[in-house]
């Protein structure tokens, strides 16, 4: 499904500034993979994503998503293959448009625009029903300017928008770390069951040891721009979170450093 | 000053504001949804105003010459959207290049600063025989013809996949990027049709004042920037149709305002600064209306809060 071998990210090259975000990573998932990435801050998890969405062009390294080769593809063109929900709730939505016209827009994902009507009455009618699927009571709001909706709602919003056309892989990028833990438990639930109900293969980076551990089939844990740890399957399922870090230690000869990771716990 | 001439100036000035709307209403474009400070305008209206003016002079039909104006004016938004999607530089700066070197096209297409239209026909003369009217009222019902056309037009792209496609980019670009869509023409896009509108409004102008000249964009985007605040000011936000005839009838009472000031023999030459006042007063007072309502409710729900407080040594309602 996703594959990619020898990635590497160096930010600023040649100046003072230099990061290598992305050391020499390899990763291949499986369709149905829903893989939970976690590790300290600047491990590179944010990187990794942006790198697979195209946001900038890696240093080294190829990308294929079904076989395509994407690396050099621009984000517009990927766009096909992914659907994104950010850690911001206001980048995933534009906030000017209506909740209709925000869906109207997410299912045009991956086809061509013409100058057909943005939004018929039949689509609306349709993503009412969606909606209300959210439980959030905002099928009666659907023309409502979306910058009036709570980060929570938004965000939720932003999934219904990346699952819409469903996507070939799913990227989460800490979609519920701006939100309060109530709202929070509400999103992951509507992940977990929007995922399950399309089969999606999915990357949430989440910085919550329990989630990391409670979501998915597969758990990667990264440090200094590498993949330290990469559980899987039977062994992943027994996890505690005073294992994952002794496992940590032992792989990458460090403690975890992540205040909030613990603090989350 | 008589009944008559006062109904003229009135007339005329209603229908220069028509005229100029459709400037405005590519300014909002730019402006408003593509969020794009888009600074060709003075340049690409001189642009219609010139193609249309030099066309009628060699005997084209008045109404291919606004026609080609309007390509002209797209082909200048072309040139900003290239500097700006496809050689990376900055809106602004961007814009700024591409009016400088119109600067010069410009004067070549003219071929001399000034171009009287003097004994040739204009769209405006030929209307105004054929409904047989005498010109304020013929060009008032000829400009007025257009701008509701405009508006139309607008209205049906702005609803379309490509129209909201347009308007999400200038809200976030980068969410439109995530659905799939190349920002980089949408950027593009929006500014080919801005320009356009803003050249076909240069050209219109020219044909009805009878004459083009390079001064005649400068201080476009101000003029832009003046009408689309006071056409949100005090008028309709609601929906999107009636957000653009607001900039209709805002470009009409700033043109209106623009009038007085010349009756009451400002001279002319003071007339930019007229312009920058009221445009900083039109920037300014929907704040300070904002602010003042604000603190209005401010107090009266203070009183209203503080007044079940007995406690009269500190006297809670005097705070309010
Ligand atoms: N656009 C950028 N320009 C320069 N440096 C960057 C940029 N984005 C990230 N970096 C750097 O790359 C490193 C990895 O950052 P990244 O955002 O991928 O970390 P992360 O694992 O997502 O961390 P967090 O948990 O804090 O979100 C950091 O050192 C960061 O400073
Ligand atoms: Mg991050």
């Amino acid at each position: 499904m996703l594959n990619i071998k020898h990635l590497r990210k160096i930010f600023n090259p040649g100046t003072p500034n230099e990061t290598m975000a992305i050391y020499d990573l390899n990763l291949h998932l499986k369709p149905g993979d829903f893989v939970t990435l976690i590790g300290g801050n600047g491990a590179g998890k944010s990187t990794l994503l942006n790198c697979i969405a195209g946001v900038y062009p890696p240093s080294a390294g190829v990308i294929t998503i079904n076989d395509n080769d994407v690396t050099f593809k621009p984000e517009h063109k990927r766009a096909n293959y992914l659907g994104r929900v950010f850690q911001d709730p206001m980048l995933g939505t534009a906030g000017n448009m209506s909740i209709a016209e925000n869906l109207a827009m997410a299912a045009r994902r991956g086809k061509s625009r013409g100058l057909g009507w943005g939004i018929s009455k039949e689509e609306f009618d349709q993503y009412k029903e969606y909606v209300s699927r959210l439980d959030l009571g905002l099928e009666n709001r659907m023309s409502v300017k979306v910058r009036l909706l709570s980060g929570g709602q938004r965000q939720a919003l932003t999934l219904l928008m990346a699952t819409l056309q469903r996507p070939d892989l799913l990227l989460l990028d800490e979609h519920t770390a701006a939100l309060d833990p109530r709202t929070a438990d509400k999103v992951l639930y509507v992940t977990r069951r929007l995922v399950k109900e399309n089969n999606l293969t999915t990357m949430m980076i989440t910085h919550n040891m329990r989630q990391a551990i409670e979501f998915g089939n597969r758990l990667i844990m990264m440090n200094h721009g590498r993949i330290v740890l990469d559980i899987e399957g039977e062994d992943k399922k027994g996890l505690e979170v005073n294992d994952l870090l002794k496992r940590f230690a032992a792989a990458s000869g460090e403690e975890f450093d992540s205040d909030r990771a613990l603090l989350s716990m | 000053m008589s009944p008559e001439a006062l109904l003229n100036i009135g007339v005329s000035a209603i229908s220069q504001g028509i005229i100029w709307s459709i400037m405005s209403l590519g300014v909002y474009i730019t402006y408003r949804l593509l969020n794009f400070a888009d600074l060709t305008v003075d340049a690409s209206f001189t642009t219609g105003g010139a193609v249309s003016a030099i066309m009628i002079t060699q005997g084209y039909s008045p109404i291919l010459a606004l026609i080609c104006a309007l390509i002209a004016g797209m082909g200048t938004g072309f040139i900003t959207g290239f500097l700006n999607t496809r050689m990376n530089i900055s809106a602004l700066l961007s814009s700024i290049l591409a009016q400088i070197g119109l600067y010069s096209i410009n004067l070549r297409i003219m071929g001399k600063p000034n171009l009287p239209l003097l004994r040739v026909e204009t769209t405006f003369k030929n209307f105004s025989e054929w409904i047989g009217l005498r010109d304020p009222f013929s060009s008032l019902i000829l400009g007025f013809t257009v701008a509701v056309a405009v508006v139309c037009i607008l209205y049906w792209f702005f609803g379309t996949e490509i129209g909201c496609a347009i308007r999400a980019t200038g809200d976030n670009p980068s969410m439109v990027r995530a659905l799939g869509v190349n920002t980089k023409n949408t950027v593009l896009l929006g500014l080919i049709l801005a320009n356009g509108l803003v050249a076909l409004s240069g050209g219109l102008l020219a044909q009805s004042q009878g004459f083009a000249d390079m001064g005649m964009g400068t201080g476009a985007i101000v003029i832009g920037l003046a009408t689309i605040i006071i056409g949100e000011v005090l008028f309709f936000k609601k929906n999107f149709m009636l957000r653009l005839f607001g900039i209709v009838f805002g470009s009409i009472v700033y043109r209106i305002i623009i009038a007085i000031v010349l009756q009451m023999k400002v001279p002319s030459q003071d007339l930019k600064l007229f312009t920058a006042i009221i445009v900083a007063l039109a920037l300014w007072i929907p704040n300070a209306l904002d602010q003042n309502r604000a603190r209005r409710a401010r107090k009266s729900a203070n009183k209203e809060l503080f007044a079940g407080d007995q406690d009269t040594n500190n006297g809670g309602a005097s705070h309010a």
